[in-house]
């Protein structure tokens, strides 16, 4: 539900970088999604539809980049995956991590025609 | 001809800008701010209902209230004695945004308040994507919700403040492991604040009320 803010944000800054290169449309979008970022691809992509209808994005492609989460232990420095059921550092058990990747939700590039 | 236009951009900029110039506003007014997350039912509202009295005469409090209909949750919060209270209907959102916000806080003279609580639409996922600008945010988990929670919703749990479980009272006719359930929050949170309460017996409700006015002074 929250996907179709983030699509109208997106659509956004993809006109607006799209107008400083004078392009003539936009072809692509290359979107960097995280685990963790709680962002589903087809729903941003069902809303696209809907919003970009009419605008030089109306034929452009999404392409989503999906990046796990990991997690990095705070007590002894292990590089770790999160289980579905646990979050805790599987190598000391520590309990404190830092996130490392997984949270992105940005648009990385878009290709335009001029 | 294509051409590639390198962007990077985090999508939600715009509001994460907003959020700064709120937190900005609330600050420069000298209120202490926090943003109550949690699931629908957790007992966001009943927190509300049960804070304002203890606070008293001693912190003069605005409430903002986020629904996707209605006004019931402000019309309890203004019988529970808020100074002011502000509902906000995000007409099918499931959260609250900074621009919602930010009408809200034009509906208040915020100088006349020493504590600003703002109640996000009954939602574990999307409050959480989207910044306010508030001091703080605290979650309220419930019992009979489960203690996986925090593995289900990392998104929500990462980046609070405070964590409140709500409905203690119900432990012993529930399967809840609390120190799993608090293993989850603070691998994430491991500076959190975390108090078990019950809105409905009162049990643990002073700690949380320190904190607050002890933020709020």
């Amino acid at each position: 539900m929250h996907e179709l803010p983030a699509a109208q944000a997106l659509l956004k800054i993809a006109l607006e970088r799209a107008e400083k290169a004078n392009a003539k449309q936009i072809v692509a979008l290359y979107i960097v999604v995280g685990e963790l970022s709680s962002m589903v691809d087809d729903s941003v992509q069902f809303y696209w539809e809907t919003i970009a209808k009419d605008t030089i994005a109306e034929k452009a492609t999404l392409r989503f980049r999906r990046v796990s989460a990991e997690l990095q232990c705070m007590i002894c420095f292990h590089k770790y995956r999160p289980s579905q059921s646990e979050l805790i550092c599987p190598q000391c058990g520590g309990v404190g991590a830092k996130i490392i990747s997984g949270e992105e939700f940005f648009l990385e590039a878009i290709d335009v025609e001029n | 001809m294509t051409q590639r236009i390198s962007v990077v951009e985090n999508i939600l900029n715009a509001n994460d800008r907003l959020a700064q110039e709120n937190f900005e506003r609330i600050q420069a007014a000298g209120v202490f701010s926090i943003n109550i997350i949690a699931s629908p039912g957790a007992g966001k509202t009943s927190l509300i209902e049960r804070t304002l009295p203890l606070l008293k005469g001693r912190l003069r409090v605005a409430t903002v209230d986020g629904d996707i209909a209605t006004s019931l949750d402000s019309d309890r919060a203004a019988a529970a004695g808020a100074s002011a209270s502000v509902q906000i209907n995000t007409g099918g959102d499931c959260h609250l945004d900074a621009v919602m916000l930010r009408g809200a806080l034009d509906q208040l003279d915020l100088t006349q308040y020493d504590l600003l609580i703002v109640e996000n639409v009954g939602n574990l996922v999307c409050p959480a994507n989207f910044k306010l600008g508030t001091h703080k945010t605290v979650l309220v988990a419930s019992v009979p919700e489960g203690d996986d929670k925090p593995y289900k919703y990392p998104g929500s749990y990462r980046g609070v403040d405070a964590l409140i479980v709500n409905k203690i009272d119900l432990l012993p006719y529930v399967d809840f492991r609390m120190d799993y359930f608090l293993q989850g929050a603070r691998v994430l949170n491991p500076s959190a604040a975390v108090f078990p309460l019950s809105c409905r017996s009162g049990e643990g409700l002073e700690a949380w009320i320190k904190w607050l006015v002890q933020n709020a002074a």
